[in-house]
């Protein structure tokens, strides 16, 4: 790939953005949009430890599997840096900024299982990502998966009172909505394409 | 509980894409082909069955505090197995599938079934739970994907049914369509099937 690692970020913002084109996180998108603050809690932890798990997978990807010819191992190698990272912030935050921890660490043994998290490693290795795009591309993806829950949660708030379809509640609307905004995100697809 | 009844309430009654709403990503992102979706269930049955029979049978010997770690590896090592499988004989679907095989793993379908099945059951019941909840998961993708395929290619499984005079629906290849088809889904089911009322 040889895309400028600028132009890559704001294409995982945009263009393919992990939520609304690659489908990922959406477990956690749907039952934490309830409420505003919370999904921003949620959303700058995915972002942070998007970033930096991109970064750490890549330097386990191509300084430990690929010389010792284990790639097929990615996947459990892959979770464990993603688990391991996770344990780790919430023992920083928790003993440096125990302000922070309050807001965000309830959210962070949520984040292990997001696979937003999990599929950025993946797509960074099968489409041959150096490390200066792979930073730039899981920090594109976090701010990305940030806003498009955001977004929901902002919609959401305002259908509270709203007479929806029984049926519908819950998870169909929330869908609904996702699929619009989807559509919207389909508008910036001519800009730039890094499939 | 009889073996049929655990297949039929973890494959129907309990289903985990339309009753609890769990794994919707990968049912989101492999249904614009059938032959994809089929693929991709017959990977998630295999690995959740067997996952689940292991994760029951070291159940006594699981410590609870690190329960989370054992299950994920477990499923790892099987999602591994399946992977290599699809790239050995099926490289073209492999390829297509990309990183929605590795994203099994997370799939909350297979940690919700070791939680809330696998680690209070016997080995046989849970394996049969877990094909039940693959099979459920397989149903829906093919729901989802005839649909997208069908509007979109105008084929099913590949075969075109739909002549020249059909105008492709190039939404239904795309993301959105995705979401439009699975809320309808949702809201069917919630309708016919559990006959919700306010």
């Amino acid at each position: 790939m040889d895309i400028s690692a600028f132009v890559l970020f704001w294409a995982a913002i945009f263009t393919s953005n992990i939520l609304l084109t690659n489908f990922l996180g959406m477990c956690s998108y749907l039952s934490v949009s309830k409420e505003i603050e919370s999904s921003i809690g949620l959303g700058v932890a995915v972002f942070f430890v998007l970033t930096a798990t991109t970064a750490l997978n890549w330097l386990v990807h191509h300084l430990i599997l690929v010389p010792l010819h284990i790639e097929y191992l990615e996947f459990i190698v892959f979770i464990i840096v993603i688990a391991a990272f996770v344990q780790f912030l919430e023992l920083i935050i928790e003993r440096y900024a125990p302000a922070l921890y309050y807001t965000l660490g309830i959210f962070l043994p949520l984040i292990t299982v997001n696979c937003a998290i999990f599929g950025a490693s993946l797509f960074m290795v099968i489409r041959n990502y150096n490390f200066l795009q792979s930073i730039a591309f899981g920090a594109g993806s976090g701010i990305g998966w940030l806003l498009a829950i955001m977004m929901l949660a902002g919609v959401r708030r305002k259908l509270k009172e709203k007479m929806i379809p029984v049926g519908l509640r819950g998870a169909g609307i929330s869908l609904i909505i996702t699929g619009i905004m989807a559509m919207g995100f389909v508008g910036f697809s001519g800009i730039v394409q890094i499939q | 509980m009889k073996r049929k009844d655990i297949f039929l309430t973890s494959a129907f009654t309990e289903n985990s894409v339309w009753r609890q709403i769990l794994g919707i990503c990968s049912a989101l992102a492999v249904t614009n082909l059938m032959m994809n979706s089929l693929i991709m269930g017959v990977g998630v049955i295999f690995s959740t069955a067997f996952a689940n029979m292991t994760i029951s049978f070291i159940r006594e010997w699981t410590p609870r505090s690190v329960r989370m770690m054992v299950q994920t590896l477990i499923i790892a090592a099987y999602v591994i197995l399946v992977d290599i499988a699809l790239k050995a004989w099926l490289p073209q679907i492999s390829k297509q599938l990309g990183p929605y095989v590795g994203l099994i793993i997370t799939n909350c379908i297979l940690m919700g079934r070791a939680e809330a099945f696998a680690m209070q059951n016997k080995p046989l019941d849970s394996f049969v739970d877990g094909v039940g909840a693959g099979v459920g998961y397989t149903l829906v993708l093919l729901v989802i994907s005839f649909i997208r395929e069908l509007f979109g290619f105008g084929s099913i499984f590949g075969f075109q049914v739909l002549g020249a005079w059909w105008t492709k629906w190039s939404i239904m290849v795309m993301a959105p369509s995705a979401f439009f088809i699975l809320a309808m889904f949702i809201w069917f089911i919630n309708t016919y099937y559990y006959k919700v009322k306010a």
